[in-house]
């Protein structure tokens, strides 16, 4: 009938679950675990959306995708203009689908996160990136003519690559230099294949280099040729060089063999395919009692990754309670489900070896939480005389990393904060010097992927009007 | 791809090695070490530079064949291509007008001593050069070594050259020549240097030692390469690879720099012997 109301739409709080490989099965294997929406369960879940006037969920997003947007692309069916809409200002969607902190970001601000039931808009970023993958067409963006300055970008991680995807659709002449052998930085040599695969990751480098992004691998700006004299030939620099030395915790017994940092233990499986020795040459330990000293995402990625290696028992070590796991439930909850021992309110106060020097057993005291200290968490107290030792056979130190020294060490002029980054301008990622921009983990330290990425965004932009002499 | 220029074994087991890399011939010191890689299935290794040449944009190192990686570009010929090559990495060695300095070399690291006692010698130094090794046999690049030294000396353990005897001779040789360095350098296999270490101390000569710990990255990012020095962690890659020989805890380098034998070794095992040579 024509006068009465349209029905109001029941709301749908049904979050749809995304398929994942069994536990059981997925720890004899390296293969990526989550296994990603069907065409059908995509539908339904972004049906679910509202499509809020004034919307709260891209305000949550480092990157500010038009969320409402491709969600509603998506329930029309037209997933071709729903990608698009996510590729105008994000080029590494298959990434970020699968390895951004949703719960902290765009569904954190969703409307329906008040009745626990946020659209799952990461598994719909991650559906949209791999349809178009599978589609085979990949898209590229209108380019703007050739504007004749040359930007140079130091490291192909996720900061360099953003800076590099949108300096080059705005008709800048950009090249890459990576360090290493392999593009991606962190998503490479950190995150793990089981979580992130390489393919993926390869994939999103290729599509920008398809934009004409150069890139030069084993070039180490600082050494091969240092920031000032690459300023020679470029008109504008961004250092996104990334993590540097892994932090101990200054406790007897970490320089024991058998005791690693996060940051080589992933990279001996990540980069080098050590899980794939001896194929692949470099060799890394498969120890039967592994314990893992953090909480974090990294610390995670490494005790799951101690799991596939075939220890027989794998324990994560965190001084806090499991409340205070910076590491996303989701990961927390992979681990567990994984068979990995969470030893909360636990810290390490030695190690101990035997007489060739490896590791054999952690002494650890009990914790209590306190009052809430400067981060906002309850603060770990230790219990006095509550000693005691575990056996294990190695050890992964997981509490983070200073950045990269190279940079702040070769350029002079450059302002360094005390924990060794370089200062910006949030407002525009802008060093102090004024044509050297810079983000991600050189600026921050241990981040996240889309904040390197938002960084990237911001320099971009920043460079963009320098560039253009629009300042 | 990085092309190989020359690789031959220069005496047992040490290969010469000569790659087209102009952009690390560019920047390349003393003292730094460069990182190769010989296929992509490859480990990352870490080899001392022993040469270079800027205007033909190549870069010489010696390698020891040692595990299945080193097996490997063991068996690269000139024309071939190798997938990495990078560097410089590390900080080079301190060069400055020290007075009278020691270059000890052994191993492969007769090989990169070479430029550090070049450019201590063009710095104005009066520079000693002492090789050590087994046997007379096992030395090389000597005549090269006698242009950049005002004088070469030799140790072997046989007595087949020099000095019959052990690097540890070193006090007894250069009290015998009435020389007291002010400043000793080593570059060799750890045990030489770590011996090298243990017999200057009690004399207070001030020896800086070119160390070489299992690398992965190279670039101040994995860690792996830490050791301590004068009771603090250090890191090769970056904070060295020159460091003071009497601060280093030798024994908890040498026991790290073997954590990997038993893997390094395994594929040698696995592969027929011919392959290597």
């Amino acid at each position: 009938m024509a006068d009465e109301k349209p029905e109001k739409k029941k709301l749908d709080l049904s979050r749809r679950a995304m398929p994942k490989q069994n536990p059981w099965e997925r720890i004899k294997n390296f293969d990526e675990v989550a296994l990603g929406y069907l065409t059908r369960t995509a539908v339904e879940e972004a049906s679910r959306c509202l499509q809020c006037k004034k919307p709260l969920c891209n305000q949550g997003c480092p990157v500010g995708i038009d969320i409402g947007g491709f969600i509603k692309c998506i329930v029309d069916g037209d997933y071709a203009s729903a990608i698009r809409k996510i590729k105008e200002t994000n080029a590494l969607p298959a990434i970020c689908g699968r390895v951004c902190p949703q719960e902290e970001q765009c569904e954190k601000t969703c409307v329906l996160a008040k009745k626990e039931a946020p659209i799952a808009i990461g598994r719909l970023e991650r559906f949209l990136a791999d349809w178009e993958a599978a589609e085979g067409k990949i898209e590229v963006p209108p380019m703007a003519p050739k504007t004749g300055k040359k930007v140079a970008i130091v490291g192909a991680g996720p900061a360099g690559v953003t800076v590099a995807n949108d300096l080059i659709i705005l008709g800048h002449d950009v090249t890459i230099f990576e360090a290493l052998h392999e593009c991606g930085g962190v998503l490479i040599y950190g995150i793990p294949e089981f979580r992130l695969p390489k393919a993926i990751v390869n994939r999103e480098v290729e599509y920008v280099k398809s934009l004409g992004v150069k890139i030069y691998t084993d070039f180490v700006v600082g050494k091969t040729k240092t920031v000032d004299r690459l300023l020679e030939e470029f008109d504008a620099i961004f250092v996104g060089s990334g993590a540097g030395l892994p932090w101990f915790m200054e406790i007897p017994g970490e320089n024991l063999n058998g005791v690693y940092s996060a940051n080589e233990y992933l990279t001996r499986v990540n980069l080098m395919k050590g899980f794939r020795f001896p194929e692949f040459k470099t060799p890394v330990k498969r120890p039967c009692r592994v314990a893992v000293v953090g909480g974090g995402n990294v610390a995670m990625d490494s005790a799951r990754t101690a799991v596939r290696l075939g220890a027989d028992e794998v324990h994560l070590v965190y001084r806090r309670s499991k409340a205070e796991l910076p590491a996303r439930a989701e990961e927390v909850e992979n681990a567990e489900e994984e068979g990995v021992i969470l030893d909360i309110l636990t810290l390490p106060v030695r190690l101990i070896g035997d007489e060739n020097r490896w590791v054999r057993e952690i002494e650890c005291l009990k914790m209590e939480l306190g009052e809430p200290d400067a981060s906002g968490r309850r603060k770990p107290i230790p219990i006095e005389g509550s000693n005691f030792r575990v056996a294990f056979d190695a050890v992964v130190m997981a509490i983070g990393n200073s950045p990269n020294p190279l940079i702040p060490m070769t350029t002079p002029g450059l302002e360094i904060s005390k924990k060794g980054g370089i200062v910006t301008n949030p407002e525009t990622a802008r060093s102090s010097r004024p044509n050297i921009w810079a983000g991600g983990d050189i600026v921050r330290g241990a981040a996240t992927v889309i904040s390197a990425m938002g960084d990237g965004k911001i320099a971009a932009a920043s460079m963009h009007k320098y560039l253009m002499n629009q300042e | 791809m990085y092309k190989v220029i020359e690789r031959r074994m220069i005496v047992p087991n040490l290969h010469e090695f000569t790659v087209q890399a102009p952009a690390v011939a560019e920047s390349i010191k003393p003292g730094n070490f460069i990182i190769v890689r010989p296929d992509q299935y490859g480990e990352r290794i870490p080899l001392s530079v022993a040469d270079w040449d800027r205007d033909a944009g190549t870069v010489t190192t010696i390698f020891m064949q040692v595990g299945g990686s080193t097996a490997m570009l063991a068996r690269l010929k000139p024309g071939d291509a190798i997938p990495t090559f990078v560097g410089p990495l590390g900080k080079e060695t301190a060069i400055d007008t020290f007075g009278t300095v020691l270059c000890v070399g052994g191993c492969y690291g007769i090989g990169s001593i070479y430029p550090i006692a070049r450019a201590l010698k063009q710095a104005g130094n009066k520079v000693y050069t002492l090789l050590e090794a087994r046997s007379s046999f096992l030395l090389y690049w000597e005549d090269k070594l006698a242009k950049v030294s005002d004088q070469v000396l030799v140790i072997t353990r046989d007595g087949t050259k020099g000095r019959k005897g052990h690097i540890d001779k070193i006090p007894e040789i250069m009290q015998r020549a009435g020389i007291t360095p002010d400043l000793v350098i080593v570059n060799g296999c750890t045990f030489q240097m770590m011996r090298v270490s243990m017999v200057t101390k009690p004399l207070a000569w001030k020896t800086i030692v070119n160390m070489n710990p299992i690398m992965i990255d190279g670039t101040g990012m994995c860690g792996v390469c830490r050791l301590s020095v004068g009771g603090k962690t250090k890191f090769a890659c970056v904070d060295g690879p020159d460091f003071d020989g009497h601060e280093i805890d030798w024994e908890e380098f040498l026991s790290r720099r073997k954590s990997y034998n038993p893997e390094e070794v395994d594929p040698l095992r696995r592969s027929s012997c011919r392959s290597h040579f």
